[in-house]
């Protein structure tokens, strides 16, 4: 590993002065460049060298390594969220792809930085992952190697029962002070204000209070025994706080806890981060850095990145092609309600305001959305026309994937489907004193697609290693609402009289 | 100093071996790992390596997708991992299953350390290595024939070029004679085998289907740790019914005859082989004979027996006879083979009822460590 010199340092800085020049706003950027064989080990600690030691990653570079020895992929660069901004560029490539890729990170870089779902994500955490590793080595020469290594299974095997928008949520207001514990203090609670005294029994009729009262004990007391008392997406938060772990074992959970919160905006935003990286290295190389001989080395490795392989959308393609489509759009005006109620081809054709916003809103979109809200706000009709999208199905007696269809309300809706929750299920905590046995209940709300029901149960075995109870979970199997419940010897399914809804 | 990633790389191929061996019985009696194989490596299948998480299942395969094509068009070319659109591809933990590749050395170590396996001895000391020469490098000595034009230009252009006496609108290169460069060569030994393994297969119309398949995934696993015990073994494979002729390794796996069995037919062949091709001082041979174990008569077991005592188990290693049960099968040969050597040194004798007991009877050949 070494930092750029020579030839690549003078490309930083001529590449930086570009970045200014269109009006990125980036974290300092440090570049290094390492080998294929340093660079599949930091992809498989996901970008971070010094993480926590456990198998899961030395299978990724099993695997990293094997595919790129066997040509299958490679590696080009890899950037991490950080203040300094750490990007890895692969020693063997050549001059135009180094600058290709210096282009792109830059994008990533300000995407990072000014992105409003990356804001409340911790800048310095190389430190915050060294320290973890640390913390777990310390785990593990004392409590054994094996036993801390199966509970980070345990805990990994639940790492995606978080609450994406935990982080944005306000801490929970101090509990009101309201208790009636003692009446004679709150005599004043609950009586409506009243000048006349002599009309108090008549405004405030002693009955009345005092079955208010009683009506606000009983929901407390209600309530005291309800935990959560909302359902609660945030398992692993929840665990933390409740479940009877020993202090290493609560130390490891959080630790997990903490860098699934950490990447999760990684995953909010794959194809706005990707697509607005694409928009500024294909900005920055045609219309600044690319000299004339490199033109067909970068349209190549440009083309590459941008493939689209059938079956599969390609972040990189949707996101700067939107990114392309907001900018032309807002330069031309073609937005608001004179723009939407339009119904005439030919005035939409030649629609052109001349207004020269695009570049601004760009930078705003960059700044507010994430990948859902910019699907859902700018995957408007023409573009999916314009760019041919389509849905497509398995068809179940070929088995092969076949076009369904191509009408943009069920193209727009698969899309976002597949966008939400990152598609995977929601997860809830919904009682944490089950039948009043101390069982853990959780609760999958339903949105069309039933559980892989193996993994539940796997999944359910490690929760009840956590939570050192039987667990249980609400969903539907094939339209019926059922329980799935691990009693700490077999896994039983049961009918239930209601789905689980939030 | 181990790197972190080697260290956690060691774990895993650890929890590979694990799982392998504590599943090796399931794995061997399971046909679909040779049709894994690669050229030196097994790809098994180990979803239970794999985190659980809640994750959708779904009911077929459907996303998003973009280019060309009218609804029910096929979407160009199938997409690798069930086209999980959204590029979230990769990520998608529910569709694939996971496989993780083994060396067949690595096999080998785990089914010896499993079953016990002593270590072979070999016989025949004197190594049987031959050399090649491959040309791979360069140097600035040598023989003008073996010149490279293009290394030797390129010197000398380079150094035309820094001495500033190249000139782009006459690009005359002459190389002088600190440019030459010429092919340079390395000698590889090549391990030359030693060991053979002869495998005889009863084809007769007695032995089905399963019973080929049990016989085809045992000679796999002894072939696997034969070869992990010598480098560059040789194979050999004959089958038999009535009659029997040596065949290639494709043809004994698939052939189905019927017909009579004559079991001295394949012990003729094979001593016939070990006569011609493997001389017993130098070569340390195996040879594995599979049957249902029905011979056509009395007369002909006493031939086998007797070219057994003869020139067969003189010259093997060890003699391997594997008995597969089959429902027409009297399985009568074992009886009269054990009757007639008791417990003799070179000599292993095998049951096998079904595809569990492959295991069990893998032990019972190799334990011997001959």
């Amino acid at each position: 590993m070494a930092p750029v010199s020579g030839e690549l340092r003078d490309l930083q800085v001529e590449i930086q002065q570009y970045a200014d020049e269109f009006g990125l706003r980036y974290f300092t950027q440090v570049f290094e460049v390492v080998d294929y064989v340093q660079m599949s080990e930091i992809a498989a600690y996901g970008g971070f060298p010094v993480r926590y030691p456990h198998w899961r990653y030395g299978m990724e570079y099993d695997h990293l390594i094997k595919s790129h020895t066997y040509g299958l992929s490679k590696i080009y660069e890899l950037v991490i969220n950080t203040d300094p901004c750490y990007a890895y560029l692969l020693s063997g490539n050549s001059y135009t792809d180094q600058k290709l890729v210096m282009c792109h990170v830059y994008g990533h870089n300000d995407f990072f930085r000014n992105n409003h779902y990356f804001s409340r994500t911790d800048r310095r955490m190389i430190d915050v992952m060294a320290n973890n590793a640390s913390r777990v080595r310390r785990h593990m020469d004392r409590h054994g190697i094996s036993s801390v290594e199966s509970f980070i299974d345990t805990c990994l095997s639940i790492d995606n029962l978080i609450d994406p928008w935990a982080v944005f949520r306000d801490p929970p207001p101090p509990p009101r002070d309201d208790d009636d514990v003692n009446p004679e203090d709150s005599v004043m609670r609950g009586r409506l204000p009243n000048v006349s005294g002599y009309l108090e029994d008549y405004v405030n009729p002693p009955e009345f209070i005092q079955a208010q009262r009683e009506k606000r004990r009983a929901e407390k007391e209600a309530s005291k025994r309800k935990i959560p008392q909302r359902p609660e997406r945030d398992v692993l938060g929840f665990l933390l706080q409740h479940a009877p772990l020993d202090a290493w074992e609560a130390d490891v959970l959080s630790i997990i806890r903490g860098e699934a919160y950490y990447f999760l905006p990684q995953m909010q935003t794959k194809i706005m981060n990707e697509g607005w990286a694409s928009y500024w290295h294909s900005k920055l190389m045609t219309e600044r850095a690319l000299k004339d001989d490199e033109i067909i080395d970068y349209a190549d490795a440009a083309a590459g990145v941008m493939a689209m392989a059938p079956g599969q959308l390609n972040p990189y393609k949707i996101g700067i092609e939107l990114f392309r489509d907001i900018e032309r759009r807002w330069n031309m005006g073609r937005y608001g309600s004179d723009w939407d109620n339009c119904d005439d081809m030919a005035a939409r054709a030649t629609w052109d305001k001349e207004l020269g916003g695009g570049r601004d809103k760009i930078f705003e979109v960059r700044r507010l959305y994430n990948d859902v809200t910019f699907i859902d706000e700018f995957f408007t009709m023409d573009f999916c026309r314009e760019q041919k999208f389509f849905t497509f199905q398995e068809n179940r007696r070929s088995g092969r994937l076949e076009i369904e269809t191509r009408e943009f309300k069920k193209v727009k809706d698969k899309m976002l489907a597949q966008l939400t929750n990152f598609g995977q299920p929601f997860i809830y905590v919904v009682d944490a004193n089950y039948l009043n046995r101390g069982e853990l209940l959780l609760g999958h709300r339903h949105e069309g697609s039933d559980l892989k029901l193996d993994y539940a149960r796997d999944t359910l075995r490690n929760l009840e290693r956590i939570w050192r109870r039987p667990t249980a979970i609400l969903t539907i199997i094939d339209d019926k609402p059922k329980r799935i419940r691990f009693d700490g010897s077999e896994v039983t399914i049961s009918d239930e009289p209601e789905a689980f809804k939030v | 100093m181990i790197s972190r990633i080697d260290k956690d790389h060691n774990r895993f191929r650890e929890i590979v071996r694990g799982k392998i061996r504590k599943n090796l019985r399931k794995y061997i009696s399971r046909g679909d790992m040779m049709s894994r194989k690669g050229k030196d490596t097994v790809t098994i299948p180990m979803p239970q390596i794999d985190i659980p998480r809640f994750t959708l299942g779904g009911g077929g395969k459907s996303g998003v997708g973009q280019g060309e094509g009218e609804p029910g068009d096929p979407v160009g070319g199938q997409p690798q991992d069930g086209g999980q659109g959204s590029g979230k591809a990769g990520e998608g933990e529910g569709e694939k299953a996971l496989e993780v590749e083994v060396t067949l050395d690595e096999l080998a170590a785990i089914l010896g350390e499993e079953l016990g396996l002593p270590r072979i001895e070999p016989k025949g000391t004197e190594s049987l290595d031959t050399k090649k020469d491959r040309y791979v490098s360069l140097r600035n000595q040598g023989p003008e024939s073996l010149r490279s034009f293009k290394a030797t230009f390129k010197r000398a252009l380079r150094r035309q070029i820094s001495a500033g006496t190249y000139k782009a609108g006459n690009p005359i290169i002459v190389p002088i004679r600190e440019d030459k460069r010429y092919r340079s060569w390395r000698t590889d030994p090549r391990p030359q085998s030693n060991a053979v393994i002869i495998y005889m297969m009863d084809v007769s119309g007695s032995m089905g289907d399963e019973q080929k398949e049990i016989v085809r995934i045992e000679s796999f696993w002894i072939d696997t740790w034969l070869r992990s015990q010598y480098q560059g073994l040789e194979s050999r494979y004959i089958i038999h019914d009535a009659t029997a002729r040596v065949v290639e390794r494709d043809t004994f796996f698939r052939t189905r005859e019927s017909g009579g069995t004559m079991i001295s037919s394949a012990y003729k062949v094979c001593a016939e082989l070990i006569e011609k091709e493997f001389s017993p001082e130098t070569w340390n041979i195996y040879a594995f004979h599979f049957s249902d174990g029905d011979n056509w008569s009395v007369d002909d077991t006493a031939t086998c027996i007797s070219l057994l005592r003869d020139t067969l188990l003189p010259a093997c290693n060890q003699f391997g006879y594997g008995q597969v049960e089959s429902p027409y099968g009297s399985g009568q040969f074992i009886k009269d083979i054990r009757a007639a050597f008791g417990t003799h040194q070179k000599l292993v004798t095998s049951e096998i009822t079904g595809k569990d007991d492959i295991m069990d009877s893998i032990k019972e050949f190799l334990k011997g460590g001959r």
